[in-house]
C-alpha cells in the first residue's frame, strides 16, 4: 500500500510521512492550534512590553524636562503606575453616585500631589499634562499586565479556551494600547487630543468673551447666541483636563434658579466601523462619558426643573479620541457649531437662556 | 515615540526560524531528487517531487516574509503635528510644524503683513487613510 504510484523507496517514505502527519495532526492538532495562538499571543505580549516600556520612559523623560527634580523620580514614577482605586461597595445602591464621585475626587487629588512632589518646578498647565502622561503610562502597564496574565495562565493550564478568548480580544486590545502610546506623547508635548473636539467647539464659541471660573475646573462665558444667552462650558484648558461638567452645568442651573430653556451638550462619540471619522450627529440625553457620575448629576439638575437636554457628538475611534486630534475632527468644529445654532434655533425663543457644554479633554485648547 | 524598536520586539522566533529553514532545505532536496528520478526516467515519480519541493518551498518563503511583516508593524510611528497660525485681522495664514507650548487660542508674535497679534487657531496630525474599501 503507497501514497503515491511506484513502489520505489521515495514512495514509501512519502507514503509513511503522509501517515505519520495525519495521526499527529488527528491526535495533537488542537494542541499544535494552541502552540500557534501562544505564539500570536507572545508576539502581541513583546509588543505590549515594549510600548510600556516607552510609556514609562517617555513619563520619566519628561518629568525630569519639565519638573527639573532634585532626584530621579523612576522609583516614584514606579509606584504611581500601579496605583489602583476600589470601586465603592454597591451591595445597597442608595448614595453610591456620591461616594464613587468622592473616592474620584481623592484619586484625582492624591494623583496630582503625586505629580507635584515629582516635578516641583511644573505650573498647574503642565502637571495636568504630567498628570495625563502618567495616566496613559498606567493604562497601559494595566493593559501589558493583564495580557501577561492570561497568557502565563494560559500557558501553565493549557487550557485552549483560555488562551483562544486572549487572542480573540488581542486585536481590539492592541488598538486600544497603540492608542494610548499615541497619546503619551499628545499628552507629554500638550498636543489637543480627538477628546478634545467637544471643548475646541467650546473654546471657539466663547473666545472673545469674559470667562470665569465654576466649578470643579471648568470655565463659562456668557455669549449672545441668535438673540438668546447662551452659557458656554468647557474644562479648564489649555492643561489637560476633563473638569467636572456635572458640577459645572449644576451650579450654572443653580445660579439662574433653574430658568434654562435647554441644554445643550457637546462630545465626542465613539464611531462604529464604515461612518466617517469627524461625523456630526444629533441626539438626545446627557453626551458625556466616564464613571457616570456627572452624566447623573446633569440629569438630576435636569429633572428638578424640567429642562430639556439635547446632544451633539462629533465621530470617532477610540484610537483617535486619545492620539493627537485629526484634521478632520478639527474641521469638524465648524460643522458641530452650526447644529448647535440649528438646535438653539429650533429648540427655544429668542430671550431665552440656554447652556451649552462641550464635555471632553481640552489639553492644548486654552479658552 | 520612538521609531526606534526594541532587541525584544525585533527577535524572530528562532523556533519558527529553524523550522522553517528546515522546510526549505527540505524542499530543494525535493527538487533536486525530482531532477534525479526524471534523468532516470521515473517521470511520475518526478513531477510528484518538483510539485511537493514548490509547494514546500513556496510554505516556507512566504511564513519567513509574514514573520518580517510583523517585525516592521511592531515600529510605533510618531504623527507629525501640525499648528495653524492666522492674523485674525487681515487674515493671513501660516502652517507649521507643532512646538512645545503651542496650544490653540494662544497669542503670538505680530504679524507679517498688519503687525497685528497672531494666534494659533488649529492643532491637528494629517493622517493617510490606508484602510481597505468596502462596498457598504
Amino acid at each position: 500500500m503507497s501514497f503515491v504510484p511506484g513502489s520505489d523507496t521515495i514512495s514509501q517514505i512519502l507514503s509513511i510521512l503522509f501517515y505519520v502527519v495525519f495521526i499527529v495532526f488527528l491526535f495533537y492538532g488542537q494542541r499544535i492550534q494552541m502552540y500557534v495562538m501562544i505564539r500570536e499571543v507572545e508576539g502581541s505580549l513583546y509588543k505590549l512590553k515594549y510600548i510600556k516600556e516607552e510609556g514609562r520612559k517617555i513619563a520619566i523623560e519628561t518629568i525630569k524636562e519639565i519638573g527639573k527634580p532634585q532626584t530621579d523620580p523612576s522609583a516614584r514614577v514606579d509606584r504611581y503606575l500601579e496605583y489602583f482605586t476600589i470601586q465603592p461597595q454597591s451591595m445597597d445602591p442608595a448614595g453610591i453616585v456620591y461616594k464613587l464621585d468622592h473616592i474620584l475626587d481623592v484619586r484625582d487629588s492624591r494623583l496630582k500631589d503625586e505629580v507635584k512632589i515629582m516635578a516641583p518646578a511644573s505650573d498647574e498647565v503642565q502637571v495636568n499634562n504630567l498628570e495625563n502622561t502618567l495616566e496613559a503610562a498606567m493604562a497601559l502597564n494595566f493593559i501589558y499586565k493583564v495580557i501577561r496574565h492570561y497568557y502565563i495562565q494560559g500557558k501553565k493550564t493549557l487550557s485552549l479556551y483560555v488562551i483562544m478568548q486572549l487572542q480573540m480580544i488581542l486585536p481590539l486590545v492592541m488598538k486600544e494600547a497603540e492608542a494610548y502610546a499615541s497619546a503619551l506623547k499628545a499628552f507629554a508635548y500638550g498636543q489637543p487630543i480627538g477628546d478634545g473636539a467637544a471643548p475646541l467647539v467650546a473654546a471657539r464659541l466663547m473666545h472673545g468673551c469674559e470667562v470665569r471660573k465654576v466649578p470643579k475646573d471648568c470655565v463659562v462665558a456668557t455669549v449672545p447666541i441668535e438673540g438668546r444667552t447662551a452659557f458656554i462650558i468647557k474644562a479648564e484648558g489649555p492643561g489637560g483636563n476633563v473638569g467636572k461638567p456635572g458640577d459645572a452645568v449644576k451650579a450654572v442651573i443653580e445660579e439662574n434658579k433653574g430658568k434654562i430653556a435647554s441644554v445643550i451638550m457637546i462630545d465626542a462619540g465613539l464611531k462604529l466601523e464604515g461612518e466617517t471619522v469627524g461625523e456630526v450627529a444629533e441626539g438626545i440625553g446627557a453626551a458625556i462619558g466616564g464613571p457616570g457620575v456627572d452624566q447623573y448629576k446633569i440629569e438630576d439638575a435636569l429633572v428638578k426643573y424640567h429642562i430639556p437636554i439635547y446632544a451633539v457628538i462629533v465621530k470617532e475611534d477610540i484610537g483617535d479620541a486619545v492620539s493627537p486630534m485629526r484634521k478632520e475632527i478639527a474641521d469638524s468644529a465648524d460643522k458641530a457649531i452650526e447644529r448647535v445654532k440649528n438646535v438653539i434655533l429650533e429648540r427655544t425663543k429668542e430671550g431665552d437662556k440656554v447652556i451649552i457644554a462641550g464635555v471632553g479633554n481640552t489639553i492644548g485648547i486654552g479658552q | 515615540m520612538s521609531e526606534n524598536s526594541s532587541p525584544a520586539t525585533t527577535k524572530i522566533s528562532t523556533y519558527l526560524m529553524m523550522i522553517v529553514l528546515i522546510v526549505l532545505a527540505l524542499s530543494i532536496v525535493a527538487l533536486m531528487l525530482s531532477v534525479n528520478a526524471f534523468i532516470v526516467g521515473n517521470e511520475v515519480v518526478a513531477g510528484y517531487l518538483l510539485i511537493i519541493g514548490f509547494i514546500a518551498m513556496t510554505l516556507s518563503v512566504y511564513v519567513l516574509l509574514q514573520s518580517r511583516k510583523r517585525v516592521a508593524s511592531m515600529k510605533i510611528e510618531a504623527p507629525k503635528v501640525m499648528t495653524t497660525v492666522e492674523c485674525r485681522k487681515c487674515g493671513f495664514k501660516s502652517i507649521r510644524d507643532f512646538q512645545r507650548g503651542d496650544f490653540v487660542f494662544k497669542e503670538l508674535e505680530a504679524c507679517q503683513k498688519c503687525d497685528d497679534k497672531m494666534m494659533i487657531t488649529a492643532i491637528y496630525k494629517e493622517v493617510k487613510e490606508k484602510e481597505k474599501t468596502y462596498p457598504f
